[in-house]
């Protein structure tokens, strides 16, 4: 169900990003391009963390905004905004972030556990906690980033 | 995929389109039409089919192909009467015999019994036919076109004035490959002027280590089937005229030439002959070619012994053209004989190309889309010629899309075709006699369309049949004929296919079917419904009138399923019924899934495309003509009618106080089954064609929202769904929640 943690015994790439204070790095793999941010069209009944769609080469990318969708407070996209679009199963999928900010390769026994505190909202999309040079990164998984079923309940 | 394979699934697909080609001729026949090319045509299917299977060991479908193939052949020799009852079983034969390709194809086991009773049943119809053994000996015929076979063209020949032609002998020489000329090129250039045969001499080709790679070893005869001048035949060799030996001569004088011996003589003589009178030795080897044939009897005896031996590659070069056809008067009939159906030249090509083109094209439409927006924004349109190069420009990228939005569209005949075997089926099962009538089986329709129709029109035929038809003694009783007629037809209309199935039946009950949705709490018990509304209500999830479920439809899934996926391709359903004279169920369908033509609209700062189809006229709303009706419903008057408004930005959510009915542009919208509703919106941008993208490629489906498209500025925009938003009045206004077919849309206004 979960894209695996592990492309291979050791050794795997992370994109880590910037969304408000909080540093977030996804899977280089799922990675498929990064751009700035170009206006969105905005979509009717749409949940609130859907920016809207863009024109991505012909085809029409959702976007994201990564801090609404985690219960964050949302900013006005500027300029400086950037998009980070990824493969999630068949679907690409624009995520609206602050900034990229580093590209990591970590062994996998490097993550720790989620506590257990975390909000359900976290819990549905952090994999693990990263410590790095006293940062910390959240692993995020992809896999719930669109409202994929809900189709019904639209 | 293996190479043998892939020419399995290259025999499996033209199996499809021989069985196609079968069962249309088969049913032609039951329609009276026994003339020969009929007949002829449906046992070409059957033989190709046999001989096919033949290559590939398929034993049992060899076997009854063979059988069936008799029987056809009595019929085409006229030893066996085409009679209602024998085309009955050459029908059933036909369904069995696709039954057995297609167990061939998947690996599965056929159906031993119905084989076996059929292939009985098809030798007891031709028994005082030939015997298995007379017939074998034919195929041998069709297959080797052996020297017996060979005079028949030449007869023809000589006796038919051929129309005007040429004859062209080229070969290059090696400076003409060495000035980077290409003989491909030429030889295309030449096909420009009429259709051309083009047979290559490959004879003074060395062994490979003799090869030399900048020599010139080949040689063509092109045989061209046109009036023009030899004039323009030497333009087309223009450039190579000092690299190449060229000798053009009219094909007629050939065809005299070649009546002048005794008939059996064939075109290899002529080639030969003619070798003598031309004034160029354009074949170094022919020159002892020429001094061979001293007699017209020699010619004959050379034929044979130069098709029987490979080792004279001169004279089997022109002996092998005759054979494959290089009289063109012949060429065309011939053609369709061992060829089979197709009579103009077709290829296949990989789907997927044809998509990447597709989508290369849409590509193309919004650059010139973005360009043209350029440069109005640069001020540079009136100032120029810019203007006008840009009209070309829009013009011919649109002629290109119409070509290979072409390229896809196919006759719905493909899957008209399969609906006859289901009706024959359907009908066996429930006892009901029925006729099928199909209408407009020419009419084009995107490919993927057509592959998506045919599920939900299969179903719709079965339910026609056995909830549309009465029994047969019901029928009767009600003064009917025996046989019930179900009617499919198709018709191109306002831009949108809409096809039909009509049936003579008993038409919907309408008492039952309210009484069926109250029970199963699909509408309130005190919902009041027109007969309209009535009879859309069998569309509803969860309905099924059929008191029993029967194998064949109803499962309480049907009608609801057909909607649904006849809704996902942008199309729209609906039923017309009249008591005791049966129901019309009516699909319409975009023709394609890739371009609309649409109206470019502002709503509350956002850009919507409307589709143009669904546009009857655009009005400027009076304040005095605007009604309210009740809390927040509003009408216009419009000629005496009242039509429900629906502001377009309250509906999809993009503002929360209703818009100004004098302060914005109406839109008269038509939705499906000719509900009208007047649209409001901001303002009209313009007109234009739209490339249809998907949202749900990477998202998902959006209420009231049909697809999205990329503007001039490269900007998304969305396409409203004009159905969706007009039936968001009609369950509100009318009905309240009587309706729930669409639960999302009522949250959405």
């Amino acid at each position: 169900m979960n894209e695996p943690l592990t492309n291979g015994a050791e050794g795997r790439e992370l994109i880590a990003f910037r969304v408000g204070q909080q540093e977030f790095c996804v899977n280089i793999m799922a990675v498929r391009e990064i751009r700035g941010w170009t206006a969105a069209t905005a979509l009717p009944q749409a949940p609130r963390y859907i920016c809207g769609v863009i024109n991505l080469r012909g085809a029409v990318l959702p976007i994201v905004d990564f801090a609404v969708r985690l219960g964050l407070p949302g900013s006005a996209p500027t300029a400086r905004h950037v998009i980070i679009v990824t493969q999630i199963h068949n679907q690409q999928v624009g995520l609206l972030v602050d900034a990229v900010s580093d590209i990591l390769t970590l062994n996998d026994n490097a993550i720790q556990p989620t506590p257990d505190v975390a909000s359900d909202l976290v819990k549905a999309f952090v994999r693990g906690l990263l410590p790095v040079d006293g940062r910390m990164i959240s692993l995020i998984s992809l896999d719930h980033i669109l409202p994929a079923d809900e189709r019904q309940a639209a | 995929m293996d190479p043998m394979a892939a020419i399995r699934d290259t025999f499996f697909q033209e199996c499809e389109e021989q069985l196609s080609e079968l069962e249309s001729g088969l049913m032609r026949m039951e329609g009276g039409e026994t003339d020969q090319e009929t007949v002829n045509a449906v046992f070409r299917a059957v033989h190709s089919v046999k001989g096919g299977a033949g290559a590939f060991g398929l034993e049992d479908l060899v076997r009854f192909a063979h059988v069936f193939e008799t029987a056809l052949d009595q019929v085409r020799a006229g030893k066996l009467d085409a009679s209602a009852n024998a085309v009955r079983l050459l029908l059933r034969a036909s369904d069995a015999l696709a039954d057995l390709v297609r167990c061939a194809r998947d690996g599965a086991t056929p159906d031993e019994a119905q084989t076996t009773s059929l292939a009985a049943a098809l030798k007891a119809l031709t028994n005082g036919g030939p015997t298995d053994d007379g017939h074998a000996e034919d195929d041998e015929d069709d297959g080797l076109g052996d020297l017996t076979f060979l005079p028949l063209p030449v007869a023809v020949e000589a006796e038919t004035t051929r129309p005007t032609g040429w004859i062209i002998k080229f070969r290059p020489l090696a400076d003409l490959y060495g000035n980077a000329n290409e003989a491909a090129l030429l030889l295309r250039e030449v096909s420009g002027l009429g259709p051309v045969s083009v047979t290559v001499d490959t004879s003074s080709l060395p062994d490979f280590a003799d090869l030399d790679p900048e020599g010139a070893y080949l040689k063509w005869t092109i045989t061209l089937q046109s009036d023009c001048d030899e004039q323009a035949i030497r333009s087309a060799f223009e450039f190579v005229e000092d690299d190449c030996e060229l000798l053009i001569s009219r094909a007629s004088d050939q065809a005299d030439e070649a009546s002048l011996p005794q008939p059996g003589v064939d075109e290899g003589g002529a080639g030969s002959a003619e070798t003598i009178r031309s004034p160029v030795p354009i074949m170094a080897a022919n020159a002892t070619a020429s001094s061979d044939i001293p007699t017209d009897a020699d010619v004959l005896a050379m034929i044979r012994k130069a098709q029987q031996s490979v080792s004279q590659p001169d004279h089997d070069q022109p002996a092998a053209r005759s054979r494959q056809g290089a009289p063109p008067a012949v060429d065309g009939t011939s053609s369709k004989s061992d060829g089979g159906s197709a009579v103009g030249a077709t290829i296949r090509v990989d789907l997927d190309r044809v998509d990447r083109l597709i989508d290369l094209v849409g590509e193309l439409v919004i650059n010139e889309a973005m360009l043209t927006q350029r440069v109005m924004e640069a001020g540079l349109a009136r100032a120029s010629g810019v203007a006008a190069a840009l009209d070309e420009l829009e013009h011919l990228t649109r002629e290109i899309q119409d070509s290979v939005m072409a390229i896809r569209a196919q006759p719905v005949r493909s899957v008209f075709q399969r609906m006859p075997r289901l009706v024959r089926e359907v009908a066996a099962m429930t006892g009901k006699q029925v006729r099928l009538l199909t209408d407009g089986e020419g009419t084009e329709v995107d490919k993927t369309v057509i592959e998506r129709i045919a599920d939900p029109l299969t179903h719709m035929i079965r339910n026609a049949i056995d909830h549309g038809l009465e029994p047969t003694d019901a029928r009767l009783a009600a003064g009917k004929p025996e046989e019930g007629v179900v009617k499919l037809t198709a018709l191109h209309r306002s831009g949108r296919i809409v096809i039909e199935v009509a049936d003579d039946g008993a038409g919907i009950n309408r008492e039952r079917v309210k009484a069926k949705a109250i029970e199963r709490g699909l509408i309130a018990p005190e919902a009041q419904l027109s007969d309209e509304e009535t009879d859309n209500l069998i569309f509803l999830p969860g309905f099924s009138t059929a008191s029993t479920v029967s194998d064949i439809s109803g499962r309480g899934v049907g009608m609801d399923v057909v909607r649904r996926s006849v809704q996902s391709l942008g199309g729209r359903i609906s039923i017309a019924s009249r008591p005791g004279a049966g129901s019309t169920f009516t699909l319409s369908l975009p023709l394609t899934l890739a371009v609309l033509d649409g109206m470019v609209v502002s709503v509350a700062g956002h850009t919507l495309i409307v589709p143009l189809s669904a546009i009857i006229e655009t009005l400027q709303p009076q304040a005095a003509n605007v009604h309210t009706l009740g809390t927040d419903v509003r009408v216009v008057a419009m000629r005496g009618r009242y039509i429900p408004l629906v502001d377009v930005s309250m509906a999809l959510g993009y503002r929360d106080a209703p818009l100004e009915a004098d302060k914005s542009v109406a839109l008269l919208v038509e939705g499906e089954g000719g509900i009208r509703a007047v649209l409001i919106v901001d303002a009209i941008q313009g007109q234009r064609q739209v490339v249809i993208k998907s949202l749900e490629a990477n998202y998902r489906a959006v209420p009231g929202i049909a697809a999205a498209t990329v503007m001039g500025d490269g900007r998304v925009a969305l396409i409203l769904d004009v159905d969706a938003i007009v039936s968001v009045t009609r369950t509100e206004i009318l009905r309240g929640d009587a309706l729930r077919a669409e639960p999302f849309l009522l949250q959405a206004s």
